[in-house]
């Protein structure tokens, strides 16, 4: 048996050599607390400050606008509850679009409950916003505008930097969820007119359980986690103090080799793509050809379930995901699929393999070689295929 | 997540295929949902002489059409209709909560294909005349 072949780097990252030996002193020697005065908690507070000072440098902002939070779900929640309950006397209404992460979506359902208002943007068939369309959903009472840097399933990377005009020229405050994104394109917060940003660092090779929120200068937001005054007293709580290190020490890895990572990646990425084209008919590619994540691909293979695939696919030692209702565990296949207009048949059936800094050019041809065999094996047992041939 | 019974059944699917001109044929399931399974029967002298399935769904799906055809090849029809769900899902060594379901189609795809049978023969089998496909199944809270 050959070695596992991951590619699932969209769900998360190995944690790099480099990454975790930063981080392997703060568990036994230089435990102390950074809230404490004496020198090991002080040493502590200095590797805190210093990844701060990491993550700030690769979005261009200021150290003092990161604050670190137990992930991408946490950075979302705050970013969205906080500026929603900050402002609510100013308006109530929140723009996001209908392919967001559920981080954010089930975030906006919740404040809807208690009295918000939110308008679900459309995209297109590749997954971008319409930006006509938020223009016109913009109202007096518009207090936060959402929109994700990239989508996690189908790789679309949005227009951001449009979006942030239209949000600064109206006077609203714009957050995106760029979990996906970091590591993979270049992000300038002043640039984008970005005001809150929400990252992860297990995407990008560092450890799980770490997040953190940019919030431009200036911006108030109701605190999430409330108790002590770490954080400047915005986000309470004792600093997980290693993984702060490997997220400083990960993110500023990835921004170091953002060209060589995305010239492979993106080498890799169009190969993968087109050897699946030349080899497996009656399949489409989900998510924009070119606007998309250097490591993203995406397929919907027609008259077979994802489930399957994936199953099919773990047995010759290759991980990958799926849209598909019985990997979700939902009743519905995912939103983002059926939000760029895909029909429930054609959402079950997609894949997502997504590619990595550990990944190589003989995999994706043994990962096509597998794949075309496994399509042919489900479409001979699927009474879906079986109609077609009836109807040739 | 899986038996081994089921990621056996699921890797090496037991009669899949069609019978030409089979005494019966059933479909359940949609599209919308995720899986669709069809049963072809072919009946002589009240005993289910053969059968094989399509099936268009997970690998809970696969299995338990796999599973469901062993259960009733070279059976008579009556025990075919005493075929059950939890049976389907026993003999797998067990489904998660979230798949029973797809032990409910295994067995309602078989009573469909029955229930054309019957039609088509003009016969009255017993337990086929309160039967309603268009349950939804998709509650995924069938009891185990």
């Amino acid at each position: 048996m050959r070695e596992y072949i991951y590619m699932d780097n969209a769900a998360t990252t190995p944690v790099k050599d480099e990454v975790l030996e930063e981080m392997m002193p703060f568990f036994k020697e230089k435990y102390g607390n950074p809230s404490s005065i004496y020198s090991l908690g002080q040493t502590s507070k200095v590797a805190v400050e210093k990844a701060r000072e990491q993550v700030a440098k690769s979005i261009a902002a200021k150290k003092e606008e990161i604050y670190f939070t137990a992930g991408g779900s946490e950075s979302d929640n705050w970013a969205i509850k906080g500026i929603a309950y900050k402002n609510k006397k100013k308006g109530n209404h929140i723009i996001t679009s209908k392919i967001e992460h559920h981080a954010v979506l089930h975030t906006c359902e919740y404040l809807e409950k208690d009295g918000f208002e939110v308008t679900y943007l459309n995209v297109d068939k590749d997954g971008i916003v319409d930006l006509e369309e938020l223009k016109n959903s913009i109202k007096d009472t518009t207090i936060l505008i959402t929109i994700m840097t990239a989508n996690n399933e189908i790789g679309t990377i949005e227009p951001i930097k449009e979006i942030g005009e239209i949000a600064k020229s109206k006077g609203i405050i714009f957050h995106t969820d760029a979990v996906q994104a970091m590591g993979n394109i270049k992000i300038d917060v002043n640039d984008m007119n970005i005001d809150l940003l929400s990252m992860s660092a297990h995407k990008v090779y560092g450890p799980k359980g770490i997040g953190a929120l940019y919030v431009r200068k200036g911006i108030k937001l109701d605190s999430l986690i409330t108790g002590g005054g770490q954080e400047r007293n915005k986000r309470a709580g004792t600093e997980n103090v290693p993984a702060i290190v490997g997220m400083g020490k990960a993110i500023e890895l990835a921004y170091e080799n953002l060209e060589e990572h995305n010239n492979k990646l993106i080498s890799l990425r169009d190969n993968l793509i087109k050897k699946i084209e030349d080899s497996i008919d009656e399949i489409k590619l989900n998510g924009h050809r070119t606007k998309r994540l250097p490591g993203n691909v995406n397929f919907s293979f027609k008259y077979i379930e994802g489930e399957s695939l994936l199953l099919s696919l773990d047995m010759v030692g290759i991980a990958g995901s799926s849209g598909s209702a019985c990997t979700s565990g939902s009743l519905d296949p995912s939103h983002v699929l059926l939000g760029i207009g895909l029909d429930h048949e054609i959402a079950h059936g997609s894949l997502r393999l997504s590619l990595g800094d550990f990944n190589n050019e003989e995999e994706i041809n043994y990962v096509v070689e597998e794949l075309k065999k496994i399509v042919q094996k489900l479409r001979m047992m699927s009474p879906l295929y079986d109609k077609l041939e009836g109807e040739k | 997540m899986y038996s081994k019974t089921v990621m056996e059944h699921f890797t090496n699917p037991r009669n899949v295929g069609e019978i030409e001109n089979a005494d019966g044929i059933g479909e359940v399931g949609n599209v919308k949902c995720g899986d669709i399974m069809r049963m072809y029967l072919k009946i002589e002298d009240n005993t289910i002489k053969d059968v094989k399935f399509k099936t268009f769904g997970c690998g809970s799906a696969i299995a338990s059409s796999s599973m469901a055809t062993e259960l009733i090849k070279g059976k008579t029809i009556d025990e075919a209709m005493n075929l059950t769900n939890k049976a389907v899902a026993d003999a797998l060594d067990g489904l998660p909560p979230i798949k029973m379901h797809c032990s409910v189609l295994a067995e309602q795809a078989i009573k469909a294909a029955l229930l054309d049978y019957s039609k088509k023969n003009n016969i009255h089998i017993e337990g086929l005349e309160d039967i309603n496909f268009d349950d939804d199944l998709h509650d995924h809270d069938i009891e185990e």
